[in-house]
Parts: structure tokens; sequence; C-alpha cells
């Protein structure tokens, strides 16, 4: 009796989560209706697949071009992040002096500053530094990641600060003894050791430059630049909404992040608790 | 000649993260401040034109501002509420040891991955098309109707989707603080007899503070700062109803060429999310307990 009763909640439980994600049922329903079938009745499932609608997305989007856009910005953001601020937390926690409080206190404070505080100014830097010292800083995709590795830097370090606490000193005196080189030990000894700490900084920022919209709208003019986000936003503005195209144009850009959530999801979702915990 | 070399490899190892953190973050701030008191369009052959405290003189008195920051607080409070305790009930079902937890788990936290925009844009066609729908075959059409074109349900039709897109990732933050709650505190409360409500009250709830903190934290500066959801749902309309104080700033830079009157709501919002979120933690913090 108490083993049905288990099982009645467990089912329960399964249908209240696929009831949450509901509004993607509908989404992925509607991108293979025509167009009378959805205004009849957009809940119902679709009488014929027609992949009709995913095809002109495609092209209307410039999907594949975008995606790739989106994941050269996105990887590069991440792999910066990760090395620079590594390395500088590590200083900072050895280092342990006035100008490394400084240093790390400024990394922490700024993390309360709006990006909309700082977005204007921020584009007449950009603007200013193209200017004089000639480098394309404005509608670049390594000025758009410049300004990535900036924004993240602070949760960055401040979450390599805190890990880098409990890693025993005693392995890299040896190593220096050993005539290792600072770059050496910092590579070799304690890189490795920080593995978790890397996993959560690196799924914080895949999903913050991935779905990012407003840095990149602001950054990136030229139609071939595009992420996926900008190309959604354009998809959208540009054509009086056709819903079922508009539903496919969606669809696609959550092929990619469902994939990657399928194959990380465990990672993503420890790498999440650990952040917030920190 | 030691500390020679450690002071070189402390500059090789912070410099090149410090020079990009100093372009991007912290001179824009320091001329922000200083764009504040200027006059400008945004034109750069046009003279900029110091105004000392006009700009936020004047931002008191711009209705549209005060409009926004009235429904950027109400929004913001109403999302307080739903993300947490959305999230909070999720967390307490999913922890209870039921085969489908994992299951409910990872498609509970799945909105969260899928980005603001893109959210927006899914929802606006089930509030535009679903609602209308499902209001006429059913003929509740007082509940389900376009809620994006009424001034007063676009506010919360907006609480929804930021529910939707965050609920989920409250719940991982709150799964992590029950599984840290000890079991034999939990058993000797149950030996003493004590009932759900109680245990859930007296020990669970008070143990989560540190979880509340985050949590309280994550949603407040979430939603002060919303933007993406804003745009794709219902872009501040209806007759800049839902158009939230994020939303204002950029329109008002970008939008309307008042740099520095815009730079200035900037600054004042800067304060505003600081002192908020900050004023929270302390009082949370306050409120942790040891075990």
């Amino acid at each position: 009796m108490k083993h049905t009763a288990k099982t009645v909640v467990s089912v329960l439980i399964a249908v209240l989560a696929l009831a949450f994600l509901s509004p993607i049922y509908i989404m992925l329903v509607n991108s293979f209706k025509t167009r009378s079938e959805l205004y009849e009745n957009a809940l119902a499932l679709p009488s014929s697949f027609s992949f009709e609608y995913y095809a002109s997305a495609v092209s209307k989007m410039n999907f594949f071009t975008v995606f790739g856009n989106s994941l050269y910005v996105t990887l590069a953001t991440v792999v910066f992040v990760i090395v620079l601020s590594s390395m500088t937390a590590w200083m900072l926690v050895r280092q342990d002096h006035a100008l490394s409080k400084v240093i790390f206190l400024s990394f922490v404070a700024t993390m309360l500053i709006p990006f909309q505080t700082l977005m204007m100014p921020l584009m007449q830097v950009m603007d200013w530094i193209r200017t004089n010292l000639h480098i394309p800083m404005l509608n670049t995709h390594e000025g758009l990641i410049f300004m990535n590795i900036g924004f993240h830097a602070g949760i960055a370090v401040f979450l390599y600060h805190g890990f880098m606490k409990s890693i025993p000193i005693a392995l890299e005196e040896a190593a220096i003894l050993d005539g290792c080189t600072k770059f050496g030990v910092f590579w070799r000894i304690v890189f490795p050791l920080l593995k978790t700490i890397t996993v959560t900084v690196a799924i914080l920022d895949v999903i913050s430059s991935w779905n990012d919209y407003l840095l990149p709208s602001l950054v990136l003019s030229d139609k071939g630049l595009r992420t996926i986000q900008l190309s959604t936003f354009y998809f959208f503005g540009e054509f009086t909404i056709v819903w079922n195209q508009a539903m496919a144009g969606l669809t696609l850009t959550i092929v990619p992040i469902v994939l990657f959530y399928a194959f990380a999801q465990k990672y993503i979702i420890k790498g999440i608790a650990a952040g917030a915990v920190k | 000649m030691n500390k020679k070399m450690d002071r070189v490899w402390y500059a090789v190892f912070t410099v090149p993260l410090l020079l990009i953190f100093i372009t991007v973050v912290i001179i824009p701030f320091i001329i922000g401040i200083a764009y504040s008191f200027i006059s400008w369009d945004g034109i750069p052959a046009n003279p900029k034109v110091f105004v000392g405290l006009d700009n936020y003189a004047t931002l008191f008195q711009d209705e549209r501002f005060l409009t926004s920051a009235w429904n950027t607080l109400k929004f913001t409070v109403l999302a307080l509420i739903s993300v947490n305790v959305f999230g909070l009930l999720f967390s307490l079902i999913v922890t209870a040891g039921f085969k489908t937890s994992n299951l409910a788990r990872t498609l509970i936290f799945m909105p969260n991955l899928i980005g603001g925009l893109i959210l927006g844009y899914i929802w606006k066609f089930i509030f535009t098309d679903g609602f209308k729908q499902i209001g006429a075959s059913t003929g509740m059409d007082s509940v389900f109707f376009n809620w994006l074109i009424n001034p007063e349900f676009a506010l919360y039709a907006l609480v929804i989707v930021f529910t939707w897109q965050m609920a989920g990732y409250t719940m991982i933050i709150y799964i992590a603080g029950i599984n840290g709650i000890s079991e034999e505190v939990m058993e000797a409360a149950k030996v003493d007899g004590a009932n759900l409500w109680y245990r859930l009250t007296r020990i669970v709830f008070p143990l989560l503070m540190p979880s509340f903190t985050i949590c309280l934290f994550l949603t407040l500066s979430g939603a002060f700062k919303i933007y993406d959801v804003n745009l794709s749902l219902t872009n501040g309309g209806p007759m800049h109803t839902t158009e939230l104080f994020a939303m204002n700033i950029f329109n008002e830079i970008f939008g309307y060429g008042n740099y520095g009157l815009g730079q200035a709501k900037a600054i004042v919002f800067f304060i505003v999310v600081a002192a908020v979120t900050l004023t929270q933690v302390v009082i949370t913090k306050r409120k942790e307990v040891q075990m």
C-alpha cells in the first residue's frame, strides 16, 4: 500500500516538472504547424510535420553563421577568463599584502555596478581607443571578447580566490626548491587542483556570454558578425511576426543549449550550487 | 634579489587581467560619473556643456522615469516573492526522496539556460495567441486574454516569465542548503514528535538562512536589472506601463540621445541597486544561525 502511494507521488512530481516545461512544448508543436492549424488550436499536436518553416528560419536568421559567431565569442571569453582570473587570484592569495587586498576588493565591489551604469561611458572609451590607438574595439568579435573578459573578471576572481585558500602551500614550496619557475608551479601544480572551481567558472561564463544580448547589441553592428541572440532579435524585428516561422527560429536557437545541457547537466547543476555557496 | 623577482612575477600574473578590468569597468565607471554632470547629445562634433547637478534635478521631475521606478519596485517585490516561493517549494518536493526527483530537478532548471530574450519571445506567443485561444474555448476570457496589451496585467506577465526563468536557479541553491542540514537533527525532531510544519519553520528555514541570503540577493539584483525579457516580451508597452529602470535608461541615452541625463539616471540606478542589495545582505546575514 505504502509502495503504491510512493509511486503515485513520483509520477505526480514528473508530471509537475513536465507541465513546467509546457511553454517549450507549445513552441515546439507550433513550429511544425500550418498557419490555419496554429490559429485553430495552439495547444494541439500538429497534424503533419512540415520542416518548411525551419528551412526559411535557417536562411533568414543566417543560422549557421550566427551559431559560429556565438560559439567563437563564448569559447574565447571562457578560456581567457579562466586563464587570466585563476593566475590573478593565485597571486592575490599567495602574496597577501595591502596591494593585493585593494585589488581584490575592487574586483568584488564593482560586481555591484549594473551594466546600464557602464554601457554609455564604456562605448565612449572603446571609441576613444579605436580613434586614438587604432585598435578596432568596436564592431569586432575580439573587442566584444575583451569587454566580456572585463565584466566576468570580478566573479571569476572572487570564486578562485575563495577556493585557492584551501590549497596547501607545501606542494608549491617543494616545487620551487626543485627549481620550478612560478609559471611552472602554477600551471603544473596549482591549476590542476582548481578543477572543481574551474568547471563552475566555465559554466557560469558559458551561460552568461551565450545568452548576452545587450553588450553585443552595442558593440556589433555588421550583419555578418551577429550572435544568436542578436540575430533572434532582428529576426523578430524585421518581419511582421509569422508565428510558426518564429517558433521554428526559436526552437533552432534552443537546440544547442539543450544539447549542451544534456551532456553537462550533472556539472552544470553542481557548478551552479558551488558558485552560489562560495 | 628574490623580492624583486617576486614583484616581477606578481606583475606578470596580475597585470593582463587588471589592464582589461580597468579599461572595461573602472575607467567607464569614473568617467560615467563625470558624464552625469554634463549635457550632451552623443554627437562627437557637438559641445559637452557642464550643467552641474541639473541632470539630477531633472530626473526627479521626469514622470516617465518616476513611473519606471514605481514599476520596477512593484515588479521586484512581486518577483522576489514569486521566485523564492516557487524555488523553495520545488526544492522541498525534489529533496523529499522520490524516484523522479532528479528528472524534476533537471527539467525545472532548464529555462534558466535558455536566455531572457528567447524566453520573452516564447511567452509573447503564449500570451497573445495561446491565452486568447484558451479563453475563447473555455469561456474563461476574464482570466485568459492577451495580458500584454492590458496596462495592469502586462507587468504580471513579466513576473510570470521572470519566475519561470529564475525559480529553477533558486531551487538549486535551496537544494544545496537543504542537503547541508544534518539528518540527525531532523530525525531527533521527528522522534520528539514535531510535525512537518514545525520542522520546517523551526529547523529547516532557520538553517536555510545562508541560502535565503544568496537567493534573495540574486533575485533582487536580477529583478532590478532586468532588460532582455522586458525587451522581447513587452518592449515597455502598453503605454510605458512595463518600461522598467534599465529600459528607461537605455532609451534615454540611445533612443532620445540625452547622454548626460541618461547617465545621471544610470548613476542613481547604481546607488539604488547597491543600497538595496547591501541592506538585504546585511539583514539576512544577521539572521543566519550556526548549528
